[in-house]
């Protein structure tokens, strides 16, 4: 176990360095520059910005002092944002996106689970396929048409919530976004915890537990859940993946200040510093999770050897 | 091998070793027994002749190769299996209608009233609802409506669609190529090279690869739209071969020792031929179902991506962008949004159940109840 911790530790690090050198590999491949607009700069304008940002050592000597800025944990200024660091950007746009994506796995979870569990109980009953077809809905439905027709219903039909803008961390504007961007979660947990708890509701030790004499809610809850949400714990790595891209997406649409619009925003105007942060940040963050994930795994199932 | 290393969701080979269940029919949708699985049935058909194997195992020889007089082989029983699937086959259905609509929809829309998706009726550059004469009274001309610039939306959105499907299908035949090579390699060499091929692809799977898609777009693309198109379908192509290749993998391990490939290899056949030719052709199953599954996927990432002005660029338009124009004017032209979105949604939806209906009809051992 230990061995193993270490050992996907030893992984982790060179792999945040490969991933950042590839998109540093591919912004200095792309033609073009950051500081290129429609005018034409003056050479000797340009020479003092090449000088000053050191565009023109050797691709060595820029390789080396990005890297050294990465493991000193220090980005260096945006160049877009020219009075703020990377690691200010970071600061402010991490909790926003934070919460609203912690926020939306929480509540899929809350009832992904519940109707994944439902339809396997009551199998190939009308709530089952209720549950299914709803599920497949929000694995099919983009976020993009969902989140603007949730606008439409409950901002400037019914004048419920706002339909956008950031208001803080409990505030009636994280309502629609948490929605849009936890349907698809909701439906791929629904999918899972099913046929997770199908295949643990026929096997061997539930039929023990049955045939002790538990009500059918102690078996279900205690004995049966534990064994069918194995297949949603794995699935929190790969959901982590998903909320990068759904929050993207979720906050051009709600116009949040989150890590996503930062994202695109540092890719548009070729924000080579920012980029690599942002990069560096979320690279770090699944790797970590998808290695944390690994070790509740064999917690949760002592099938599991390392 | 690498199951070993990294702990993991017991798989799909190590479940269902009993492919007649616990003996619980009631409990297989719709009363259908389950079937033994693909790779033991398909094994004692073929194994004999090398040769009939690349035959009898490929979709395109369906029903003319196979010796009729045995009655049922492995495709035709699938095909029955899911044609008993209604919500598969109402997927078909609606899949087959969306191609056909969206390869000739474009040509009739043009013919009947002259409107294509980048066409501006001159002196009326405005959005009218769907239905709508300019002087508002009923009309049949835009069934869709027309967008800010007074474009035809239904031209648009079959234009698009042609786009959307497009990069969906080209995407995944790309991700088919590097995920079958990378598996079937994998999985018929062993050993070392097994050992290094997955893990690589483990370590792939770990990275947020969306975001250097997303690098990759914005910095190399804007350079025209055709090349835009290009370039989608190889990054969406290239990110997505990895479960595609962890399934080959799987089925090639368990055809390899199968007394065909045996007697193959005792003829003298080459490694890449006995990969290619009498493998791989067995293993197209499974394949085909995760690439059916595949396009929905990637045609939602295209839809992602186009949604945030990096993917298809004007004149072109896909659903995704098509999505992006409607939500800027959604509070007074809704239409412009709701149409590509949900025709998208349905295309998707639709895909999805196919998929799900062939996974069940082909693959009984994949199964989830």
């Amino acid at each position: 176990m230990f061995r193993f911790i270490v050992r996907r530790l030893l992984v982790t690090l060179p792999m945040v360095l490969i991933v950042i050198t590839l998109t540093w590999a591919l912004i200095r491949l792309a033609p073009g520059n950051f500081y290129a607009s429609e005018r034409k700069l003056p050479a000797a304008i340009e020479k003092n910005i090449r000088a000053k940002y050191g565009l023109d050592d050797p691709w060595y000597v820029q390789y080396r002092k990005v890297m050294l800025n990465i493991l000193s944990l220090d980005f260096g200024n945006s160049l877009r944002y020219e009075t703020e660091t990377v690691n200010d950007v970071l600061r402010r746009t991490v909790p926003v996106s934070a919460a609203v994506g912690t926020c939306a796995y929480l509540l899929a979870l809350l009832v992904g689970t519940t109707m994944g569990t439902l339809a396997a109980l009551k199998q190939n009953s009308k709530t089952d396929y209720a549950a299914m077809g709803l599920s497949m809905l929000g694995i099919s439905m983009p976020n993009f048409v969902l989140g603007p027709i949730l606008v439409l219903i409950f901002s400037l039909s019914l004048y419920w919530l706002p339909p956008a803008r950031w208001g803080g961390f409990p505030s009636w504007n994280m309502v629609l976004p948490v929605l849009t961007l936890s349907a698809i979660y909701m439906a791929y947990i629904a999918r899972l915890t099913r046929a997770g708890m199908l295949e643990v509701l026929r096997s061997d030790y539930i039929r023990t537990a049955r045939a002790k004499g538990l009500t059918e809610r102690q078996v279900v809850m205690r004995h049966a859940l534990r064994g069918g949400l194995l297949p949603v714990v794995s699935f929190t790595g790969p959901a982590l993946a998903i909320l990068i891209t759904g929050t993207v997406v979720v906050e051009r649409i709600f116009a949040l200040p989150g890590l996503g619009t930062y994202f695109i925003n540092a890719n548009l105007n070729r924000d080579e510093p920012l980029i690599l942060g942002i990069v560096a940040f979320t690279s770090v963050l699944v790797l970590v999770f998808n290695l944390l994930v690994d070790i509740a795994y064999g917690f949760i199932d002592p099938r599991i050897r390392y | 091998m690498s199951d070993e290393r990294t702990p993991q969701v017991p798989t799909e080979e190590g479940r269902g070793q009993d492919p007649w269940g616990a003996g619980e029919p009631a409990l297989t949708p719709r009363g259908t027994p389950q079937r033994p699985p693909v790779s033991a049935r398909r094994g004692d058909e073929i194994h004999a002749f090398p040769e009939t194997a690349v035959g009898e195992g490929d979709v395109r020889t369906e029903g003319s190769t196979a010796a009729p007089a045995r009655g049922t082989s492995l495709w035709r029983d699938a095909w029955k299996r899911l044609l008993k699937n209604r919500l598969a086959v109402f997927g078909m259905f609606v899949v087959a209608f969306i191609a056909v609509a969206v390869i000739v929809g474009p040509w009739v829309i043009k013919a009947a009233t002259g409107f294509t998706y980048d066409y501006q009726p001159p002196g009326r550059q405005q959005s009218y609802p769907p239905f709508t004469a300019p002087d508002g009274s009923f009309s049949w001309t835009h069934p869709m409506g027309t967008d800010a610039a007074g474009r035809d939306m239904l031209a648009r959105v079959l234009q698009g669609g042609r786009i959307s499907l497009m990069v969906g299908v080209i995407s995944t035949f790309v991700s088919i190529l590097i995920g079958l090579t990378w598996g079937a390699t994998a999985g018929y060499l062993g050993g070392k090279v097994d050992d290094l091929l997955m893990r690589i692809v483990d370590v792939l799977y770990a990275i947020p690869y969306m975001m250097i898609v997303i690098v990759l777009l914005a910095f190399f693309g804007g350079r025209g739209p055709l090349q835009q198109i290009f370039l989608l379908f190889t990054a969406l192509g290239a990110v997505s071969w990895l479960t595609m290749a962890r399934i080959v993998r799987g089925q090639v391990i368990s055809l390899k020792n199968q007394e065909y490939v045996l007697a193959a290899r005792a003829t003298g056949v080459s490694t890449p031929k006995i990969i290619f030719r009498h493998i791989v052709p067995n293993a197209l199953g499974p394949v085909i179902v995760y690439a059916t599954l595949t396009i929905p996927s990637v045609m939602l990432q295209e839809a992602f991506l186009s949604f945030l002005g990096l993917g298809v660029q004007a004149p072109y338009a896909s659903w995704g962008s098509l999505a992006q124009e409607g939500i800027q004017n959604i509070a007074v032209f809704p239409w412009q949004l709701i149409f590509p979105g949900v025709t998208m949604a349905l295309t998707l939806f639709s895909l999805n159940f196919l998929g799900d209906g062939l996974r069940d009809a082909l693959d009984p051992q994949m199964r989830k109840f």
